[in-house]
């Protein structure tokens, strides 16, 4: 049991590098885990024995590669991959100057884990297929975790990791490092799908459904990954620092009685402290970079939130300036509701107002519940409770989710009790 | 590995143009064979006539019946393809990105089955 244990945890940490040194002699991902699977048997079947080597991830990996050595010679399998060669030659396309000049910084670019994460999440994949392979061959977890995780029959979810991996294979979508021209929107593609993935679990947290693995660590983790193999990317630190500091007010966000709550009602003693001193350094050295982004800023609105003692001591001004900062970046509805309704809290509620009616106006928010419930809680600043009542009623005809639901409710009924 | 190029585009576009934008499309295509040809990569490829000259056998219970058209009616149809040998779909994808006159169709980067090795 415990050497099973131990064999999890060198796996959890080490697996990533091992799958993609696997994948540079193999070329292929079913191989590598086969290899790797193999070297684990091995493992416990040996280390009982033998006793534990002092390097359990350097003993894996030679086994893995005999085992996949061995497999070549016998010829049944796929030939080595061209990889192998191109190992002795090193005549593979040079990779863009910007990741050469990381190199001096972390010694990465030689990391086939950065090959790997763009070669799993290559734009040539859906996005959900990204999502379940990067957790699956970069993040170590099993089909079955997978699975429930994204709420998926342990089947569908092994279809759509096979699915990907045959993708990878057959189109050859590469194991190697952009090259300059399509390298910003790759990088971007990593972001986006590290991104999507702690989104998942984040919005799960609104359901209640406490059995799904913790996808919002695992994001964070592909995250550190990222700022670990290329530690000069703002945007990259910038989508860490995001998700520290977002991931910090998880425990606060939801009531005892399962509850969606506002930072406003949030109980700031629950907020994670050392990971928003996490969030915030990496926020950091982000900005150090100076090469702004849109993860930065919303990082950044973060942070002005985290510092906030009270509700009351918020920087509403700052956040603002940065929501402004960030329409520029990513114009769109939603964006731009966020940055009305701080308009609200930075100069009063009829100036947010004045912007939500252009917003609705344009119509591109129809539908979308959080405009009726943000229109509702400037109301009820202005003391308009009858508007403000209304406006929660025409939210909550639009909310779906019984979380969304309850907590459009709960806001309505403060209306009839704090309404002066 | 070998990929077809698919070519999908609206073909109301090809039916009104005026000579000379035709001979600029030609034109293109020509220049984009030539670079795929010095680059060593071209191994075959062509232009298709209109959807509307396409014969169809559709079969059901392995007995084929004919339809005047192509396969789908729709407002994009396949009007043409490249095959191209390189190493990796990112090579593949810079080829089809660099395709000459597309406007608003599609390009299909399609791996060749493993015979076509």
């Amino acid at each position: 049991m415990v050497l099973g244990r131990l064999l999890e945890t060198v796996l959890r940490a080490e697996g990533a590098a091992l799958r993609a040194g696997l994948v540079r002699l193999g070329g292929d991902l079913d191989a590598a885990e086969d290899a790797l699977q193999e070297a684990a048997l091995r493992a416990l079947q040996r280390w009982p024995v033998d006793g534990i080597p002092d390097r359990p991830a350097a003993w894996l990996n030679t086994v893995a590669r005999r085992w996949l050595i061995d497999r070549h010679r016998r010829g049944r399998e796929q030939p080595l991959s061209a990889d192998l060669a191109a190992t002795l030659t090193d005549e593979r396309p040079a990779p863009a100057q910007w990741l050469q000049q990381q190199q001096d910084q972390s010694g990465a670019v030689g990391d086939d884990r950065l090959r790997l994460l763009f070669q799993v999440c290559h734009p040539a994949l859906a996005a959900e297929a990204s999502m379940a392979l990067a957790l699956k061959v970069i993040g170590g977890l099993s089909t079955r975790e997978i699975a429930r995780a994204f709420l998926l029959s342990d089947a569908s979810a092994a279809q759509r990791i096979v699915r990907a991996k045959q993708k990878i294979r057959q189109a050859a979508i590469p194991f190697e490092l952009p090259t300059t021209d399509v390298l910003p929107a790759r990088l971007e593609r990593v972001r986006q799908v590290i991104y999507l993935i702690f989104n998942e679990g984040y919005a799960a947290t609104e359901h209640a459904e406490l059995i799904r693995p913790d996808l919002c660590r695992e994001a964070i983790r592909l995250a550190s990954l990222l700022r670990e193999l290329l530690p000069a990317d703002a945007e990259g630190l910038g989508l860490l620092a995001l998700l520290e500091l977002t991931d910090a007010r998880r425990l606060a966000r939801v009531s005892d009685a399962g509850e969606l709550l506002t930072l406003e009602q949030q109980d700031r003693s629950l907020w994670d402290r050392p990971q928003i001193a996490r969030g915030e350094a990496a926020l950091q050295r982000a900005l150090q970079l100076r090469r702004p982004g849109p993860y930065q800023l919303q990082a950044a609105i973060a942070a002005l939130h985290a510092e906030a003692q009270r509700p009351q001591d918020t920087d509403w001004r700052q956040i603002l300036a940065l929501y402004r900062r960030l329409l520029q970046w990513q114009p769109g509805p939603v964006v731009e509701l966020n940055a009305a309704v701080a308009l609200g809290m930075a100069e009063g509620p009829a100036a947010g107002l004045a912007w939500l009616d252009q917003l609705d106006a344009s119509g591109l928010l129809e539908g979308y519940h959080l405009l009726p419930a943000a229109r509702a809680a400037l109301q009820a600043r202005l003391g308009q409770i009858n508007a403000a009542r209304d406006s929660y009623a025409a939210a909550l005809a639009l909310a779906r989710q019984p979380a969304e639901q309850a907590f459009l409710r709960a806001r309505q009924a403060e209306l009839e009790v704090g309404g002066t | 590995m070998k990929y077809a190029l698919l070519i999908y585009d609206d073909e109301q576009t090809y039916a009104t143009m005026d000579e000379a934008a035709m001979r600029e499309v030609y034109a293109a295509h020509e220049a984009y064979g030539q670079a795929l040809t010095e680059a060593g990569v071209l191994r075959g490829g062509s232009e298709l006539q209109p959807s509307h000259t396409a014969t169809s056998l559709r079969f059901a219970n392995g007995k084929p019946s004919l339809h005047d058209g192509p396969f789908a009616e729709t407002r994009e149809q396949l009007g043409g393809f490249y095959l191209i040998e390189v190493d990796t779909l990112d090579q593949a994808l810079a080829w089809a990105e660099k395709m000459p006159a597309m406007h608003n169709g599609t390009v299909e980067v399609r791996p060749l089955g493993m015979s076509a090795d």
